[in-house]
C-alpha cells in the first residue's frame, strides 16, 4: 500500500505542533514549515516508527551539504513522501 | 559520582545492547563544590544534573550498541520529571531503554529510583555523530571500561 501524503503531513503537523492546513505537496519542510534539525529528527523518529524503516537523514544531508542534491530533492513534500514510499516499497521487497 | 566533573556514572550492572536496556548505579557523594551552592544548609543534587546522569546512562547503551563507532549528544529532553530530592549519599539506580534507534538519532525513556522510590524520568533525545576527536573516543573507552561495561568495543 502506498504511503500517502495525508499520513506524512499529519504526522509532521502532530509531531511539529503545525497546522496541518499549511502542509501542501508543495511545502518545503524546512523553508515553508520552518522545521529545523531538530523538530525533524523528531519526524524522522515518528516515521521511522510508523512504517518500520530507517530513514536515511544523514545520507540526505551530506549529499544536499557536498552538492551532490538539492534540500528541494528532500524536503519538498511530495518528494519527501515518494523518498518515504520507496524506502517501504523496499523494505517490502 | 563526582559532580564537579559530570563523572555520574559509578557501575554498569545490566547491559543489555540488542535488547535496548541499561541499568545502572551511582552513589551520590557526601560532600561536593556543587553543594556549596546547591544549597548551603540544604545540599541537593541539581535536577540538570540527575537529566544528566539519565543521559549519561543511556549515552552507554547508545555507545554499546554502535560498538563505540559513534558518540551520541543529549539534543532533546521531553517530559522531565523531578519527583524528589536527591541528597547526598543516596544510593542510586539508573535505567534506560531504547524507544527506538535510527540514522543519527536514539531515543530512550530513563529513570532514577533509589530505595524503590522514582526520583527522576524523562524521554531523551540523542544526535548519534561521528567522534569529533579520537581523544573523546578513547576517553569514553576508558571510563566505560572503569564502570565495568561488560561489553566494550575494540581500541
Amino acid at each position: 500500500m502506498p504511503v500517502e501524503f495525508d499520513r506524512v503531513a499529519d504526522i509532521i503537523a502532530e509531531t511539529a505542533s503545525i497546522p496541518r492546513d499549511t502542509i501542501t505537496p508543495e511545502s518545503h519542510v524546512i523553508d515553508d514549515l520552518g522545521i529545523d534539525s531538530l523538530d525533524f529528527l523528531d519526524i524522522v523518529f515518528a516515521l521511522d516508527k510508523e512504517y518500520g524503516i530507517n530513514i536515511p537523514f544523514e545520507d540526505w544531508m551530506q549529499k544536499v551539504n557536498a552538492g551532490d542534491a538539492q534540500a528541494s530533492d528532500y524536503f519538498i513534500m511530495k518528494e519527501l513522501v515518494a523518498k518515504i514510499d520507496g524506502l517501504v516499497q523496499a523494505k517490502a521487497g | 559520582m563526582l559532580l564537579e566533573y559530570f563523572s555520574m556514572i559509578d557501575r554498569i550492572g545490566v547491559l543489555d545492547a540488542p535488547g535496548g536496556h541499561v541499568e545502572a548505579e551511582s552513589v551520590v557523594p557526601d560532600a561536593s563544590p556543587v553543594f556549596e551552592g546547591h544549597f548551603p544548609g540544604h545540599p541537593l543534587v541539581p535536577g540538570v544534573l540527575l537529566i544528566e546522569t539519565m543521559a549519561q546512562a543511556s549515552g552507554y547503551l547508545v555507545l554499546a550498541r554502535l560498538n563505540f563507532s559513534r558518540m551520541p549528544f543529549l539534543a532533546q529532553v521531553n517530559e522531565a520529571k523531578l519527583r524528589s530530592f536527591t541528597t547526598p549519599g543516596a544510593k542510586l539506580t539508573i535505567t534506560a531503554d531504547l524507544l527506538g534507534d535510527g540514522q543519527g538519532y536514539a531515543r530512550t525513556r530513563a529513570s532514577i529510583t533509589s530505595d524503590g522510590k522514582k526520583l527522576a524520568d524523562a524521554e531523551l533525545t540523542f544526535r548519534v555523530m561521528d567522534f569529533p576527536a579520537e581523544e573523546l573516543r578513547a576517553q569514553m573507552l576508558q571510563r566505560a571500561r572503569a564502570i565495568g561495561m561488560p561489553v566494550l568495543g575494540s581500541g
